[in-house]
């Protein structure tokens, strides 16, 4: 199993520490991928797998990811969600790998909702 | 669903739902008595048995978005075209079980798929539930429990970016140098 050496904790914490104080332990952004059965049978965990990658690769660290569970439109998964702090959330659907990481890109570092991807705006908010 | 790791992503969904706070899976590869078992149980709000009863009909569910429930009747199905069957064990407030047994090397059965994959997508957003992951694979033994790696953090959330990388590399490892269990 997985075992932390004391080098490693040290490291992690101080590190934490810093970037706590820097966001003050808020977050900027959050995307719900939607993990319902339709949305995994479509593929919705190679979309979260890509954005995991895209935000360890762009080494930010007040962007968070969750899942939740079908929004009843399985026709149009693998669908995520993506809320920007004080901003009306994006519903997107029929996504890829390419178009996530086009919307992780556009819209939650750039601040612009990608249009063409977007099925609904100003749904639900979980903050 | 193309392999059994998106079933056990799809049935843990279902744990998080009935809001438990420990989700434990457990895999056994066991090529002497050709059996693959994959048992997923949680200590959430568990099912009475009305609801019990229904668990395996594709036209139940307790959503109300949409009119159908397939987690577990594909679970079932995927299992009984390899020669397999299901059960559903629960108890209202105490919590659900869900084995699936398969013919190890039956020519339906699903391949177990990328788990590392989906155990590191359970742990990263759901950094509040404990998830204990056991993995046999004949005579070899994988465990991962993170309430004790979280023991260890010592405060600091488990989906932290390092972190997860330490429980990756720690699953990875495992899954690479097992390799595939036919010899």
């Amino acid at each position: 199993m997985a075992k932390l050496t004391i080098a490693d904790l040290k490291k992690i914490k101080e590190k934490q520490h810093a970037t706590f104080t820097l966001r003050e332990g808020g977050y900027r952004a959050k995307v719900t991928v939607h993990m319902g059965t339709c949305g995994i049978a479509a593929g919705a965990r190679n979309i979260m797998t890509t954005l995991m990658d895209e935000i360890s690769r762009a080494n930010v660290e007040d962007v968070i990811t969750t899942t939740s569970g079908c929004a009843g439109f399985c026709a149009r998964e693998p669908m995520a969600t993506v809320e920007i702090v004080n901003k009306a959330p994006v519903k997107y659907g029929n996504l890829t790998s390419d178009k996530i990481s086009e919307i992780f890109r556009e819209h939650v570092m750039g601040g612009n909702p990608v249009e063409k991807y977007a099925l609904v705006v100003g749904s639900e908010t979980t903050y | 669903m193309e392999d059994l790791s998106l079933h056990i992503l799809d049935i843990a969904e279902n744990c998080i739902t009935a809001k438990a706070g420990r989700i434990e899976i457990k895999i056994d590869e066991d090529t002497g008595s050709n059996l693959l078992t994959v048992e997923i149980s949680d200590n959430g709000k568990g099912m009475d048995e009305e609801l019990l009863k229904n668990a395996c009909d594709p036209f139940y569910t307790t959503r109300t978005t949409r009119r159908v429930g397939l987690g577990i009747p594909l679970l079932a199905q995927a299992a009984r075209e390899s020669n397999g069957d299901i059960s559903v064990k629960s108890k209202t407030g105490e919590g659900t079980s869900i084995k699936a047994s398969f013919q190890y090397d039956h020519i339906d059965r699903k391949p177990l798929g990328d788990i590392g994959q989906t155990m590191i997508i359970l742990i990263m957003s759901n950094p509040d539930i404990d998830f204990i992951f056991k993995h046999n694979r004949n005579t070899r033994e994988y465990l991962l429990d993170t309430a004790e790696i979280k023991k260890d953090l010592d405060g600091i959330p488990i989906n932290t970016p390092d972190v997860i990388k330490i429980i990756k590399n720690d699953i990875s490892e495992w899954l690479n140098n097992t390799g595939s269990v036919i010899e």
